[in-house]
Order: structure tokens, then sequence, then C-alpha cells
């Protein structure tokens, strides 16, 4: 499998992202310039890391989505290829129009970072077939614009398409106030697109892929992306 | 001609504003108990070249609709007057 993760000013979790993909999952990997036109080679995967592309200046993601290389991002997407946005990956997704809706600040204006419990609500996608409908996963949260919204029509969309995939829950993988860390609507942590093959998520499945970082359940996302593109 | 317009981004009605409700509350804790509401927003100036004013209105609501404001959760306002 060939993934290529786009770096803009200000990305950080690229590293981590190429280490899970490259070293964890033995893909074929590549980082992408944000400022480069086309790809270089054809991608199955392409991954829109994590940080704080160009400052969050304006609204997190608004620049990044008018980055060149978006344009071929939009092409591989609109072909059916596999594209993961993770926290400002999935803020740029978001403002690219890309994936329903929009990110407000959390709601308690503060910066999170910690482990949170998701729940799997939709195991029957190209990033989440290795898991189970209702499991409980943990992987860390570490962002100030995770509070979800999108209007009723959408958020009802959402829901009749099984496009959310996770959400925060308490430990009993029961969705309440105080598991959500951010004030996103309905505890939504992560979506899909209708056609399945955009995903965007606020948990960082690449800070935990291996034993060492306390959980490994991020890795079961990338599983899961293999998994399907295995099976095409 | 030169002309610079003012533009005000603020969350939609319909869009909890979390620094709004923490300002307010601030307000509150001041003393100002008469504040129903508030509401933060951004205040964007941006000086261009255009033949005429219809031609920068256009042109600046095409930026807050392409980049300046998001439709999904902000409404935009703005002033444009010529400077030169």
């Amino acid at each position: 499998m060939k993934v290529g993760i786009i770096v803009y000013p200000g990305s950080n979790c690229d590293a981590d992202a190429m280490h899970v993909s490259k070293e964890v999952m033995g893909f074929e990997t590549d980082y992408i310039w944000h400022a480069d036109k086309n790809f270089s080679k054809e991608y199955d995967l392409i991954i829109i890391p994590g940080g704080f592309s160009y400052g969050d200046y304006l609204r997190s993601g608004a620049i990044a989505r008018f980055a060149n290389i978006m344009e071929e991002v939009t092409k591989h997407a609109n072909h059916g290829g596999f594209l993961l946005g993770i926290c400002n990956g999935f803020q740029i997704l978001l403002e690219a129009n890309l994936l329903p809706g929009a990110m407000l600040r959390n709601n308690h204006l503060k910066f999170r970072c910690e482990y949170v419990n998701l729940r799997v609500e939709n195991a029957q996608t190209p990033y989440t077939n290795k898991l189970e409908k209702g499991q409980i996963i943990k992987v860390p949260i570490a962002h100030m614009d995770g509070n979800y919204f999108a209007d009723e029509k959408t958020i009802k969309e959402l829901n009749d398409n099984n496009q959310i995939i996770l959400r925060y829950v308490d430990e009993d993988g029961n969705v309440t106030k105080e598991a959500n860390p951010n004030g996103a609507l309905q505890n939504i942590a992560g979506i899909v697109n209708k056609k399945g093959n955009i995903c965007g998520m606020m948990p960082h499945p690449e800070r935990a892929a291996e034993d060492i970082l306390g959980s490994k359940d991020g890795k079961l996302i990338f599983q899961s992306i293999l998994s399907h593109w295995g099976d095409k | 001609m030169i002309f610079k317009a003012k533009v005000y981004v603020t969350l939609k009605e319909s869009v909890l504003d979390p620094q709004g409700v923490a300002v307010a509350n601030s307000l509150h804790t001041l003393g100002y108990k008469e504040v129903e509401d508030v509401r933060v927003g951004k205040y964007t100036t941006v000086t261009l070249k255009a033949e005429n004013i219809d031609q920068a209105t256009k042109s600046i609501e095409e930026m807050c609709d392409k980049l300046l404001a998001n439709p999904v959760i902000e409404e935009y306002s703005f002033e444009i007057e010529e400077v030169i």
C-alpha cells in the first residue's frame, strides 16, 4: 500500500504519522509538500496530519485548504482514494468541504491533551472494519478546536447514513456530557463521507499504535484501512 | 482607485459562542448585571485596488465567501470606503 502524508508549514504530527505508516505498518510512505501541484505517484491513502497548519490563522484549516496540493488531494478523493484527516487534518477537510460541518473552539476554551474513550459507531467503513460496533478504544486527543458543529439537517443525515464512526464516551461506553472533551454535537469524534472513503477524526490514532505509548488501539484504524485495501 | 473594507465576521446566532459566554460571565462578575448576551467576532481590514466601489464590493463579497468567513458557522458584514 502506498501512503502520502501532506506536510504544511506548521504540521507537527507528520513524523508520527510517518513512523506508524512506515515502521509500524510497513507501508511505502512519502511526505508530500503542500506547495507541490502534483503527486509524484499514485497513492492509495493520503493522510492529512495534525498540527497547526499556517499557525491556525483565521480559522483552523482555513488557509491550508487552499494550498497547491489540495486540488490533487481532492481529485484523489473524488476517484475513491482513501483520505484520512487527523485533528488539524480533520479541520482542513471540513474547511475544504470534503466533509460536512465545521469546528468551533472547545466549549471550555481550553486546549485538551489527554486520552479519551471512543465508542465505535459504525464498524463497516474502510477505517473501522477491524473494530466492532460498540467497541471502546482508548486514543489521545490534543486540540483547542474540536467542538464539532453542523446544522440539524446535516447531523440527521450523518446519523441516517451511519457516517458517524466514533463518539466520545465514558469508560462504560455511555455518551455523556462529562465524557465530551470539547462540546462536540452528539459527542462526535470522527465521521466519514457518504461514500466512506474520506474520514476525519479529532483523536490521534497515530499516537496510540504501540504498547510502549500506553495504547495500540489506534493501530486498528490503520489495520482497517489495510484490510479494506486488500479486499479491493 | 484604492478602497478599504472593514469586514466583521461573527458566529451565526444559531451557533453557541463559547468565547462570548466566557466574556459575558466575566462582565457579570465585574458587576455589569445588565449584560444579556456577548458575541465575540473578528474584525479584518482589507485594502484593495478596484475600478469602482461596485467592483470592490463584489471582490470583498467573494473573499468573505471563500476565505474570510466559514458559511457553516459564521456570517459577515462589511463597509467599504474609498481611501485615495
